[in-house]
């Protein structure tokens, strides 16, 4: 008898595995669910998130003085928390006045005080995106008189005649966010300004609070319902950690989720036959490049630069392996920037590559590239390894964790750097000043800009037109000198823009008015409804 | 029982400094996690001196043995939290799907190798060696997908990816960390019977596993004793079979199984990582991955401390166990 056994014992767990009640299939009407990838989140603080997930929760919690309208991103900055704002006739100060009435998630008003202070905070605390707030001229030793209140009245003083899209533009980013002084002033721990307790805390005005942040796991948030702009029509926004592509699909497919925000090519494509299910495509940010790095010997070659930015299949790369997801795009502004170049002149063309390389004396060579070991950039790297082969140039392709090739272009010390950047803030210097601005190429001067970690002396006349972009008042004039930067850049710089972020957010048909912010934004809940 | 505990200590200890060595030499600079990418020099430099990597590597161990025994694990820089809070968050969920994996992996796996030895060569025994070579040798990460797609997504008999439906996210008061365990003291049945519904798919998927192991263990300690001469004593003594297997022969086998479950179930607990990642089930796993492709050496020792200490843990407990069972041992 006793062989039987085993079997009703496999038997009896197949029962209990029957037995288990049915997953539900819908998920409530005022709550919105999504699955994504949060195991970037490390702070909440808005004075020092700078991760997409953080910011991500990080706009929902707080309210700017300026800021996007999230059913109409291309109409840009609008008021806030700041109703009007007027700028002095030497440019170089900007009075901002508060609306009145708006309160706090703990009651407390909304002050111009409390402006002032989140600026001051963040400015000396000096984390990674103080720098935004920076580039007026504020350090933390001057802070406290450059950025003061009056009244009902922000004061910023700025150390040049800024262009006013400039400055609000910067406003608008996650390190602007306006943050409760009575209540972070209540848990400040020594001189942390309350780093460590907002970092897991919100003490904003924004449309939700913070009801839960479990690292790695989820983050909850509940509606405001004394939201000045009105109430979210979701009660509550759960955004699930959930890694992979396939699970999402399978939670979307199953109805526990509202929207999944990580799915592959492969898994859009999936569910394109399903009718309860849709697609929402937005342009990011994002821009994929290629970096040759100018301490190469082969790489520092003029010639060399021109053909590669033929040897790149761009139309085969868009139309395989990152299908959807990623659009060619050969400027560095993001498409829905301001001042943004939508001219893509190179094409994949072995045989102009050749005959530039040919002309030059060069028919052979090796060099190597570091690639963080996300499927798309390797498969990037050897499509252009072959293309590369066909010219008589070896590539060497070396994988590496994120944090590993990080560490090594810090240091320029990868010679092709295949990789993403992201904006920091909604303006245009934000690109600029990083690809193509570098006002000392020294190995010792250790900046965080793209154009240094590729070691490339960007052209001093470059330089000045960066600069002076900044400080252009005329917007139509502004524009005009992104675009004549680009243009040169395009002809000269060995740091190549491929494609552009294409996020596909899928979800149940029932989900209205969803925007992960374009371009130039973080993701916004307060217009989302379920229908 | 004093030498017991000191080697113990002398065990963790060692393991500590090993992590802690290693971590420091990893090629993967912990100050980038915490400034990110857009850092100037001056802000690195800044973290660097707060983070007190300037200091000797001895200094550094000495500092952070003094907040492991005052029970300081410090801040995770990937968390943002403080070690300890995440380690009480991450391990019950692990400690439940591994304790629920190590019974399913005993309940049939034992069994399973006992009647395959007891009936060598019969057709019981070759479907004990194919289950044991599938267990072996099929990636838990596609196992764990299909049986997602099938279970879940076709089906739909079990939850999805994640610990609990989102419903029932945050619904029990937290008392174990363990949600089985907290909503039955809550006598909250519905969000016993969800939680029961998310676990059973990756806890079968570990216990089918461990079970393939174990049942393997388990057939040729069996086949040791069934050759063994008071096997051969109690058949000429006309012993029923089913008293002679499970009576004088199991019993015997006992002894040494107990360490091999003991082992099989401190390796679900820290080696269950990519089911994890496959069910969105965020335990200790997962955790000291992340951590360590993070360079977040404070979550790593953390979790490491508490791996290690469940290891020896469950060494103690066995050699217990090994001296209560055997008899030759007292």
């Amino acid at each position: 008898m006793q062989h039987r056994f085993p079997l009703r014992a496999l038997l009896m767990a197949t029962a209990v595995a029957i037995a288990a009640p049915a997953a539900l299939a819908e998920t409530p009407a005022d709550t919105l669910v999504v699955a994504a990838q949060i195991d970037d989140i490390i702070s909440l603080d808005p004075g020092q998130s700078f991760e997409f997930s953080g910011q991500d929760v990080v706009k929902n919690l707080y309210d700017r003085l300026v800021d996007f309208d999230p059913l109409d991103l291309d109409a840009g900055i609008k008021p806030s928390l700041a109703e009007s704002w007027e700028v002095s006739e030497d440019g170089k100060t900007i009075t901002l006045t508060m609306r009145e009435g708006v309160k706090f998630h703990s009651g407390n008003p909304v002050r111009a005080e409390d402006a002032a202070w989140s600026l001051q905070r963040a400015v000396k605390l000096n984390k990674s995106p103080a720098f935004i707030l920076n580039q007026f001229g504020f350090t933390p030793e001057n802070v406290d008189q450059q950025v003061t209140f009056e009244g009902n009245r922000l004061i910023l003083k700025l150390d040049q005649p800024y262009a006013q899209s400039f400055v609000l533009n910067c406003l608008a980013s996650e390190i602007g966010s306006v943050i409760d002084k009575e209540t972070v002033m209540a848990h400040v721990e020594g001189d942390d300004l309350g780093n460590a307790w907002l970092s897991t805390n919100d003490a904003g005005s924004g449309p939700f609070t913070l009801a839960a942040w479990k690292p790695n796991e989820a983050v909850q948030l509940a509606a405001y319902a004394d939201y000045w702009q009105g109430a979210p029509a979701m009660q509550r926004v759960i955004v699930r950690n959930v890694q992979e592509s396939s699970a999402q699909r399978l939670l979307l497919e199953q109805g526990d989720i509202d929207v999944a925000r990580n799915l592959t090519p492969t898994d859009v494509e999936g569910i394109a036959g399903n009718d309860k299910l849709k697609v929402v495509d937005e342009m990011r940010g994002r821009i994929l490049y290629m970096g040759l790095s100018q301490k190469d010997p082969l790489l520092s070659r003029p010639e060399v630069v021109q053909a590669m930015k033929h040897l790149v299949d761009y139309a085969g790369i868009e139309g395989s392996f990152l299908k959807g997801q990623w659009k060619t795009h050969q400027n560095f502004l993001p498409a829905g920037y301001l001042g943004a170049s939508d001219e893509n002149p190179w094409s994949h063309d072995i045989e102009k590559a050749r005959k530039i390389l040919t002309d030059a004396g060069i028919t052979s060579g090796t060099v190597k590239t570091v690639v963080r070991d996300i499927p798309e950039y390797v498969n990037v790297a050897q499509t252009l390894q072959a293309a590369m082969s066909q010219v008589g140039l070896t590539l060497e392709i070396q994988q590496m964790t994120g944090a590993q090739v990080l560490d090594a272009y810090r240091a320029r010390q990868v010679p092709i750097f295949i990789g993403e950047w992201g904006p920091d803030y909604a303006d245009p210097n934000t690109n600029a000043s990083t690809f193509a601005y570098n006002p000392n190429n020294a190995d010792d001067a250790k900046l965080s800009q793209l154009a240094w970690r590729n070691s490339w002396a960007v052209p001093d006349e470059m330089n000045k037109a960066t600069i002076a972009a900044t400080l252009e008042g005329d917007t139509d004039k502004r524009v005009q000198m992104y675009l004549d930067i680009q243009s040169q850049y395009r002809e000269i710089a060995p740091i190549i823009p491929m494609f552009q972020k294409i996020e596909q957010s899928a979800m149940q048909k029932n989900v209205q008015h969803w925007t992960t912010g374009g371009s130039v934004s973080s993701i916004m809940y307060r217009q989302v409804t379920k229908e | 029982m004093g030498g017991v505990a000191l080697s113990l200590l002398l065990t963790l200890l060692g393991l500590l400094l090993v992590t802690f060595v290693i971590g420091r030499v990893m090629p993967i600079d912990p100050v980038l996690k915490v400034v990110g990418e857009r850092a100037t020099q001056a802000q690195y430099d800044a973290a660097r001196l707060a983070m007190g990597l300037d200091k000797p590597l001895w200094q550094q161990f000495l500092l952070y043995l003094g907040d492991v025994l005052r029970g300081d694990f410090g801040r995770s820089i990937s968390t943002g939290h403080p070690v300890a809070q995440d380690l009480r968050r991450v391990f019950p969920a692990t400690l439940e799907l591994a304790t629920l994996g190590t019974l399913i992996g005993v309940g049939v796996g034992v069994p399973l190798g006992v009647v395959a030895a007891a009936r060598r060569g019969g057709w019981v025994d070759q479907i004990a060696r194919v289950v044991a070579l599938i267990g072996y040798s099929m990636p838990i990460f596609w196992l764990g997908l299909m049986g997602l797609l099938l279970f879940y997504g076709t089906l739909g008999w079990v939850g999805g990816p994640g610990r609990q439906g989102i419903i029932y996210d945050g619904m029990v008061p937290t008392v174990t960390g363990m949600i089985l365990v907290d909503s039955v003291i809550a006598g909250d049945w519905s969000a016993f019977r969800d939680a029961f519904s998310h676990i059973i798919l990756p806890a079968s998927l570990l216990g089918y596993f461990s079970l393939a192991y174990i049942s393997r263990m388990t057939r040729s300690f069996m086949l040791d004793q069934l050759s063994a001469e008071y096997v051969t004593t109690a058949r000429v003594k006309g012993l029923s079979e089913t008293r002679v297997i499970w009576g004088h022969a199991f019993r015997n086998v006992l002894v040494p199984l107990i360490t091999v479950i003991a082992l099989s179930f401190g390796s679900l607990l820290e080696g269950s990582v990519l089911t994890e990642i496959v069910f969105s089930w965020p335990g200790i796993g997962q955790y000291i991955t992340k951590a360590l492709l993070a360079g977040d050496m404070n979550a790593v020792l953390g979790g490491t401390v508490v791996v290690g200490s469940c290891f020896v843990a469950l060494n103690l407990l066995s050699d217990i166990l090994y001296r209560v069972l055997d008899p030759r041992a007292k």
